[in-house]
């Protein structure tokens, strides 16, 4: 491995290099095609789509047909687009992931420093949360939103977002907290500070890593959320996602493709701009949350 | 000396005894939500499974019946053929392409950052965007088929979206395309984990690259196997947004998974209880995996 | 300053007993050191009197008060950790002033507590760095500042040199020990370290699974160990231990040494031990030496013989090793007069300074020469 920081390659070497880069970059393409095809499909007029190929570029690029998505588009019963139903997916996921990340944190702090009886096993029957495919819960949670007055309602999805929510964001404080020596938080107990003054003037200033990994991974996971959107949600309501496939599974005679493509954009562009920006701690968390589980 | 201590308690002043359940105090919101939510649901919902529930829930207990039941539902049984046949190969293909993507870009790769962005991204998308984006892409009209056709392979074919025997392997494609990135990631920071000093001792023991991979490198990432392992069959055994927007569990049912028929049943067709029995199957097969990864995972961790 | 009283404490963790009994009592400023090999309990102990844990049983005073249920913050106690425990996101000068402003001390007060402390400390320049910015003496020195700045009742410090290099844990230790003199503070000092303990103690107990082994002065425990753990604990190169049985030679009683070559040598005890008891004697390796060092009394001299193994130069002694009753012995000699390996070496062992063992129970022998 060393012999690439050396300069002089033999010929073998160099070609095995060369492979390397070209399926690295192969994949990269693989992986980068379906995105660029949906930006040039979004942009594209539908004659262009029904006589070009999938990776043509636009003769005649349109902002059309994202106008439409976002204002115009036919969705359910509505002609709106999706901006109403991307604003129900803010209003669902701004609440859920703060209050998750909140108690998170907290449940979290217990969990490692103020440790009780039964605490581990409470913290053991948690991670069991995590893992638990949500089908099974889907018929109470329904009838529970009922009893509760919030069936289809964005509180109702808030709810269940945050709760569900709870075992990962516990989770991923818990680990974290874990790894803050005890000697810590002893030391501030010895000086005096009590279980909120610890948390607030000891934990809470350093936690900023931990804070942006599970914020980011939450908001992932509630805003690219389908199956609570689909079963607890209806019409107004729905997130972005439900939207989304409503969109693109009508059974209207014509199919706009480029309103289609320029739906789904809109609707990874926060994620992906959760991605792009703190790609860092969203790596972590993807590994955090699968090792550690 | 008991007495003492006693006197000592008593002298507690309010604050201290606060401070005292505070934590307790703080966790048992979270405790009663997980005991109704998470461990009341599941009882809930294995009831309902024995029970005779169809559109509204009935709670007379029938036993086992919805499950025989449920075993004759040939929807059912392709859906958990499906299953295995798309969750074998998903795993397959992440596994093998991450593990590749992992080992070359662990080669002192310039643009490692980019190249490790780009096969991450994926991951931030909800499956609805990527199982639109590939729906358009495989569409057999105006997509692949007709890129291939026009640079020439006139008789090019690709219509595995609409035939019911090959639409699955769509599903594979476009899971897989989401989820390599991940499996990537966990592969990489394995790779990083590795003590360098084990892959110089061996390079001065004479062995040649290739070969301290496979008898070095790949067996000592065998946790991160493991671990990646679970995490995809669990995301496999979870998968219901791919298949409702790339081909509606269709053509007929037969690109069904256990969490569309759980939704078919439970939510559109109002059997309660085959939806509920559908779950619990679901929910066994999660713990048949986890249960032993966790208790493995807590028990080394509880010995190292 | 206070006094510190920890009477018949136990500890136990599930079914694990960790603390088997500790009686221990100390006057107001005096340094309590608590030392032992890891797992001993030392730190459990340390844990109780600081509150950090609960006490299974016994009672723990501090002044007249009895602090079992007691939260630590309310012990008047002040703690050094091994690790310095400094809050990472607060400067030098929050570190310091953070358990006095939870005590809601007046602000003028703090300050001036805090300057009179970086006086002290001569950590003024650093006030306004933060602790990853500090080295490892540096950081130990406001760990010791934070403590001092809330003036306690008794000071605790658990292992506060360990992260130290060996240069600077030296420097320290002198200046811990000063700093005691000036502040006259209770302290109960933990360490791993004999050294650390026989230097700076006033009082040392040590203690070894979970039980208190010897409670004492340095001299008391250097000198007049009360059981082998103890006399080997204590000490650097440790005491040497050497089987014997008991033998009557003419009108006296003795133990009898043999060297490599067989041949004997019988050093007379006046001590009511039974002819064919065994024991297991004890001397340190200053107690064997070269014949050119003039040990005490002459009287109880032996000298003897024996074939050189190894020697360690060390700078101001050479320690030589060789053999007794088949059992390696370290001797300390005078550079000058040390054999060279291989060769014979004259000895002096000085009887006077002999101790006995019981074989089984390693408790002392009550065996000394007179």
């Amino acid at each position: 491995m060393d012999s690439t920081s050396t300069g002089t390659m033999s010929l073998p070497q160099m070609i095995g290099r060369a492979s390397l880069y070209a399926i690295l970059f192969l994949f990269a393409l693989y992986f980068l095609a379906p995105l660029f095809i949906m930006v040039i499909t979004s942009v594209k007029p539908m004659d262009e789509i029904r006589t070009g190929t999938l990776i043509a570029l636009p003769k005649a690029p349109t902002l059309e047909p994202w106008l439409k998505a976002w204002g115009s588009a036919t969705i359910g019963v509505a002609n709106e687009g999706i901006k109403g139903f991307f604003m129900n997916s803010l209003r669902i996921a701004i609440p859920a992931v703060l209050i998750s990340t909140l108690i998170g944190a907290v449940n979290g702090y217990v969990l490692s420093k103020w440790k009780f009886k039964g605490s581990d096993t409470f913290f053991a029957m948690l991670l069991m949360g995590c893992f638990i495919p949500f089908q099974v819960i889907l018929l109470p949670m329904a009838r529970t939103l009922g009893v509760l007055g919030l069936s289809g309602t964005v509180s109702g999805l808030v709810l269940v977002h945050t709760v569900y929510g709870l075992a990962f964001t516990t989770l991923f404080f818990r680990n974290f907290y874990v790894g803050i020596p005890d000697e810590l938080v002893n030391a501030a107990k010895i000086d005096g500070a009590g279980f909120w003054r610890i948390f607030w003037k000891i934990m809470l200033p350093v936690s900023k890593p931990i804070f942006m990994v599970t914020i980011i991974w939450q908001t992932t996971q509630i805003w690219n959320d389908f199956l609570f959107g689909v079963c607890f949600s209806t019409g107004e309501t729905q997130p972005v996602t439900v939207a989304l496939n409503n969109l693109v599974n009508t059974s209207a005679s014509v199919k706009e493709y480029n309103v289609d493509m320029a739906a789904a954009i809109i609707a990874a562009l926060p994620t992906l701009f959760v991605y792009f920006a703190a790609g860092k701690y969203f790596v972590r968390g993807l590994t955090a949350g699968a090792v550690k589980g | 000396m008991a007495e003492l201590m006693r006197t000592a308690e008593r002298s507690y002043n309010p604050f201290t005894i606060l401070e005292r359940v505070m934590p307790k105090l703080v966790v048992a919101p979270s405790f009663v939500a997980m005991l109704i939510f998470i461990y009341g649901f599941i009882l809930w919902t294995v009831y309902i499974s024995m029970s005779k529930s169809t559109f509204l829930p009935n709670y007379d207990f029938v036993g086992l019946v919805q499950y025989v039941r449920l075993w004759k539902i040939d929807r059912w049984y392709v859906a958990c053929k499906n299953l295995l046949l798309y969750g074998g190969l998903f795993i397959a293909f992440c596994t093998a392409i991450g593990l590749l993507l992992a080992i070359f870009l662990d080669q002192k790769i310039r643009l490692e950052g980019a190249l490790r962005s780009i096969y991450l991204y994926p991951l931030s998308l909800s499956f609805v965007v990527t199982g639109t984006a590939w729906r358009w892409m495989l569409n057999p009209g105006l997509g692949l088929e007709r890129l291939v056709r026009e640079m020439g392979w006139q008789s090019f074919s690709f219509d595995w979206l609409v035939n019911s025997d090959m639409a699955i392997y769509t599903i594979v494609i476009a899971a897989v395309w989401q989820s390599t990135g991940f499996v990537m990631a966990m592969f990489l920071a394995g790779l990083r984990g590795i003590d360098n000093s084990i892959i110089k001792a061996a390079q001065v023991d004479g062995a040649s690259l290739p070969r301290i991979y496979l008898k070095i490198v790949i067996p000592s990432l065998r946790p991160v196997f493991f671990g990646s392992f679970i995490i995809l069959t669990h995301i496999a055994i979870k998968s219901f947004d791919l298949v409702v927007v790339l081909t509606r569990g269709g053509p007929g049912y037969s690109t069904d998974l256990p969490a569309t028929f759980m939704y078919a049943y439970a939510f559109t067709r109002g059997r309660l209880a085959l939806g509920a029995a559908s779950a619990t199957m679901m929910f066994m097969m999660v713990m048949a995996i986890i249960v032993p990864y966790l208790y493995s995972e807590l028990r080394s961790k509880a010995n190292g | 300053m206070a006094s510190l009283v920890i009477d018949e404490v136990f500890k136990r963790f599930g079914s694990v007993e960790v603390l088997k009994g500790i009686n221990i009592c100390i006057e107001p400023g005096e340094f309590l050191v608590l030392v032992g090999p890891s797992g001993c309990g030392k730190s459990t102990l340390l844990n109780l009197i600081a509150g950090l844990d609960s006490i299974s049983a016994g009672e723990i005073r501090i002044g007249d008060r009895v602090v079992n249920a007691i939260p630590p913050k309310d012990r008047d106690i002040a703690m050094v950790f091994q690790s310095y425990a400094l809050y990472p996101n607060m400067t030098i000068r929050k570190n310091l002033s953070f358990g006095l402003e939870t005590r809601k001390v007046p602000k003028a007060e703090i300050e001036q507590q805090i300057e009179k402390v970086a006086e002290i400390l001569q950590i003024e320049n650093l006030l306004d760095r933060k602790p990853s910015q500090l080295s490892g003496g540096q950081r130990q020195r406001v760990a010791m500042g934070r403590a001092i700045a809330r003036d306690p009742l008794i000071f605790l410090f658990d292992e506060p040199l360990s992260n130290l290099d060996a240069k600077l844990r030296v420097e320290m230790r002198a200046e811990i020990k000063k700093l005691h003199k000036r502040l006259g503070t209770t302290i109960v000092y933990v360490t791993h370290d004999q050294i650390e303990a026989m230097t700076m103690a006033d009082r040392i107990a040590i203690m070894k699974d979970g039980v208190v082994q010897q409670f004492d002065t340095p001299n008391g425990v250097y000198s007049n160990p009360s059981n082998l753990f103890v006399a080997g604990f204590i000490g650097s190169p440790s005491m040497n231990f050497i089987p014997v049985s008991f033998e009557q030679q003419e009108r006296s009683l003795g133990v009898v040494l043999t060297n490599s070559k067989g041949q004997e040598c019988f050093i007379p005890v006046n001590s009511d031990f039974v002819p064919g008891q065994r024991a297991v004697m004890g001397i340190r390796p200053e107690n064997i030496t070269d014949t050119n060092a003039g040990l005490g009394n002459r009287q109880q001299i032996v000298e003897l013989e024996s074939e050189v193994r190894v020697i360690e130069p060390t700078g101001p002694d050479t320690l030589v090793h060789v053999e007794l009753n088949s059992t390696e012995v370290i001797c300390r000699s005078c550079p000058e007069f040390a054999g060279d390996a291989g060769a014979s070496m004259k000895l002096a062992l000085d009887t006077s300074k002999i101790l006995f063992f019981d074989e089984e129970s390693g408790e002392r022998l009550d065996g000394r020469l007179s």
